[in-house]
């Protein structure tokens, strides 16, 4: 059994599930029809991508876990998504910078994972990648959309980046589990992927006349599982089900 | 029930020929190219699938009606098995399959290969190629929601994928 990448398994699946679940608060209650069909699809993309990451951790780990018990059983502690998957989303704006940040990190990501000397991860990689495609672009349009549109969108995006940009520096800070991995030919040197996303994310502010935040103090912790206050009400609404009654099905 | 020694791939090709997409009833399995190998082991059916989506919430479903469709037609020892590699694009569509896409009012996916400058969505209404993408996302993940400027009719594009 290598715990190493179990850890990394399972940090690139609690990764896409926790946004997931934030996206899914929108379910019904986006600004308008059609981003709420757009972000509850990406919502379902990035679901069955956790789903794909939760399986392949359950078969490394061979002890009677299944994708289910990996994301509605373990506590805040053991969840290893990276701190931005967790923060509210605030308003549409927040939400849409979020999900930017995010898609251009796991694309860059997902494309050096796609040569990963493990199958698995290299086929959910290539497989996910295709969706990821979608998001980036949709994503962001609507951060050039709300940057260059009226004030009101504007100022709430300067908002928005004030509040997330501390919390993209994790991406790129690898912790043990993700520097053994990428030695061993398995994950991804993280640190390699900072200045290309960099410099995608300075195209798509300069389109939407966004300053480009220069320098931060960036937050991290999420990766070796100390998390916000946000992670434990996010885990009481995604597990009650599961822990009020146990073993409940469909 | 039936013998081992009397199964033969083509029969069980004929059988998923008939299991269609829940999401998009026009279109068999087939169609989509979500089948990607057929195998008997003595006297074991597998199944050999892979999702279109990897969120697609037919997926489940499809795997279950072809377990359904196998049993109707005398299997009982039936294996289906999930692959992700290589990757399902909508290239793997049938011709056939685009063309009932079509008539049912979405439109078909185009080649990956087409030049993104010249690709045409036609409203499947009165194939006008006066049209544009209302959103990124439509009813299901496969789909764009798309309208005809000439008719107004709104619809579904099957994404290229």
């Amino acid at each position: 059994m290598n715990q190493t990448l179990i850890d990394y398994t399972l940090h690139l699946a609690d990764n896409a599930l926790i946004i997931a679940q934030r996206n899914a608060e929108l379910c019904a209650h986006s600004p308008i029809l059609e981003q709420d069909i757009a972000i509850t699809n990406i919502t379902l993309d990035l679901i069955g991508q956790s789903r794909n990451f939760y399986q392949y951790s359950a078969v490394l780990k061979a002890d009677g876990s299944t994708e289910d018990s990996l994301a509605y059983l373990r506590d805040v502690r053991a969840f290893k998504n990276c701190l931005i998957t967790e923060i509210p989303n605030g308003d549409w704006g927040q939400t849409i910078l979020r999900q930017y940040f995010f898609s251009s990190f796991q694309f860059l990501l997902f494309q050096q994972l796609q040569h990963s000397k493990d199958e698995q991860l290299a086929a959910i990689a290539t497989k996910s990648l295709k969706e990821i495609t979608y998001h980036v672009r949709w994503s962001s349009e609507w951060v050039i959309r709300l940057g260059d549109g009226t004030e009101e969108s504007r100022n709430r995006m300067i908002k928005a980046i004030d509040a997330l940009w501390t919390y993209t520096g994790e991406f790129f800070i690898p912790v043990e589990y993700e520097t053994k991995t990428a030695l061993e030919g398995f994950g991804v040197d993280v640190t390699t992927l900072k200045k290309e996303w960099e410099e995608k994310v300075k195209a798509v502010f300069e389109e939407a006349t966004l300053a480009f935040p220069e320098k931060s103090f960036y937050q991290t912790g999420g990766k070796t599982g100390v998390h916000t206050e946000q992670l434990g009400f996010i885990l009481s609404d995604l597990q009650f089900l599961q822990r009020a009654y146990p073993g409940a099905e469909w | 029930m039936v013998r081992s020694s009397t199964i033969s791939t083509d029969a069980i090709w004929e059988i998923l020929e008939q299991v269609t997409d829940p999401e998009v009833p026009v279109l068999t399995i087939t169609d989509l190219g979500i089948v990607r190998d057929v195998k008997i082991n003595d006297d074991e059916v597998e199944v050999v699938i892979t999702p279109t989506y990897t969120g697609c919430p037919a997926m489940d479903m499809i795997a279950m009606n072809i377990r359904l469709a196998l049993i109707e037609n005398g299997y009982s020892k039936i294996k289906i098995t999930s692959v992700l590699s290589p990757a399902w694009t909508t290239d793997w569509m049938s011709e056939d399959g685009k063309r009932k896409l079509l008539e049912y009012g979405i439109a078909p996916p185009h080649l990956l290969s087409t030049d993104p400058s010249t690709i045409e969505i036609q409203c499947p209404q009165c194939m006008s190629s006066n049209t544009k993408c209302i959103s990124e996302f439509g009813s299901t993940a496969c789909k764009a929601l798309y309208q005809c400027n000439d008719c107004k009719e709104p619809f579904d594009y099957f994404k290229c994928h």
